[in-house]
């Protein structure tokens, strides 16, 4: 009798971490965001994927579409080769175009797509040719630096 | 030139000395894997220093991870309310406890709760003469004995750490949203947009395992070697504390190192 209860302690404490360890996975962790979806690879090009990493969400008008699976640099062309896993539940035309954004001002990036209107659809395997890079925010200041000083040039000549 | 040779010949000593107990402990810990396999048949060995190891320092593990996780809620949220950014306390207090919190402070507290009444219990056999009976008997103590409450450790670490992230999550949760009004929705959301399963909670269930073989294990080796005096077992005890504490912070300083580099 005593080792019953003995058992029935141990196994409550097992069964106590085992709850914690479900807590943790679905409640603080992204378990479940996990999808076992069938899923079709599609490839895209971008000239430079900023802070893109794999795992990160691939969107269509907001909502998550599929996930980073790879990203890689293609020593041919010097762009990066950004491979994707899409649900196979969602269909894309051909034409659709990928651009890298950023989710909020200092957010993570991830992948927009934009529906195209061809009437055929990407399958297994489909590259993506209308790509956008992420916009870079040093590129930005300095073309706004250049663009500010070539206005006030003439200014400064007068 | 006479105490220049002393004093190489001290320092010789300490190092073979040093050396020949890290071998010696190396192939007492293989020796007790090997021998582990008798546990199979006997599981109920294993079950027996589970409760004992285990469900004893439940209370002071969810005790100490509730306060820690209220602790964290709140410098976190001074800390972060600073910069505007309140909204990411849940991922502050989820990723700090899983990583390394969790695994560290129980490891830490399991030291000093369950290491050293191993070490106290393994002496005093050792002292009683109880091992050497055994090996009189024909029973091998390492088996018998020392393997099953490692196995014991091993099993009831993760689990003790798992039990104080989630406890902890919820003291921050309780400090961050009903005391202070962080928003829920914000709260969770970030949560579970920042913490990876394989890579935030399943490197902090690999590293409390590590710690659970190193702490039990350390307990052990001090209680097998203390020497066979009511003081020889106070000194092996307050070593397992001081090596088990130092060998769980240099173990987790290498595995975040190899973990979370990239």
């Amino acid at each position: 009798m005593k080792k019953q209860s003995l058992d029935i302690w141990v196994g409550l404490f097992v069964a106590l971490g085992l709850l914690a360890l479900l807590f943790l996975a679905l409640k603080a962790g992204n378990m479940s965001a996990f999808t076992f979806e069938p899923t079709y690879q599609v490839s895209a090009k971008f000239d430079n994927i900023g802070g893109l990493k794999p795992r990160a969400p691939v969107k269509s008008a907001g909502v998550v579409v599929g996930r980073v699976a790879e990203i890689r640099f293609d020593d041919k062309s010097y762009q990066a080769t950004v491979v994707m896993n899409f649900e196979t539940r969602y269909q894309f035309p051909k034409d659709s175009s990928a651009k890298i954004l950023t989710s909020g001002l200092l957010g993570e990036q991830y992948i927009g797509i934009e529906a195209g209107g061809d009437e055929t659809m990407i399958s297994q395997g489909g590259k993506l040719v209308q790509t956008q890079s992420a916009i870079v925010l040093e590129n930005l200041i300095s073309q706004f630096l250049y663009n500010k000083a070539s206005d006030s040039a003439p200014a400064d000549k007068k | 030139m006479n105490s220049v040779l002393n004093t190489l010949a001290s320092l010789g000593a300490f190092v073979r000395q040093n050396l020949y107990g890290l071998g010696y402990a190396t192939r007492m810990f293989l020796t007790i894997m090997r021998r582990s396999a008798f546990l199979l048949k006997r599981p109920r060995l294993v079950t027996d220093q589970v409760h004992f190891v285990g469900n004893y320092s439940f209370v002071i593990i969810a005790v100490s991870g509730l306060f820690v996780g209220f602790v964290l809620g709140l410098q976190g949220y001074y800390t972060l309310n600073k910069y505007g950014s309140e909204q990411a306390l849940g991922l502050l207090v989820a990723l700090s406890l899983t990583r390394e919190l969790g695994p560290v402070v129980t490891a830490l507290l399991f030291a000093g709760r369950a290491g050293t009444s191993l070490t106290a219990e393994i002496g005093l056999m050792k002292a009683g003469e109880q091992l050497s009976a055994m090996e009189m008997m024909a029973v091998d103590p390492l088996t018998r004995v020392v393997a099953p409450r490692l196995w014991a450790g091993i099993i009831a670490m993760p689990i003790l750490a798992a039990i104080f992230s989630a406890v902890g999550i919820m003291g921050g949760y309780l400090v961050g949203v009903p005391l202070i009004g962080v928003d829920e929705g914000a709260f969770w959301a970030q949560m579970q947009a920042g913490v990876d399963v394989a890579q935030d909670i399943g490197n902090g269930v690999i590293k409390s395992m590590v710690f659970g073989v190193a702490v039990t294990f350390i307990a052990l080796f001090q209680g097998y070697e203390a020497k066979p005096t009511p003081e020889g077992v106070a000194r092996a005890t307050t070593r397992t504390v001081v090596i088990a504490s130092l060998a769980v912070l240099a173990l987790d300083f290498l595995l975040t190192a190899v973990m979370f580099s990239s």
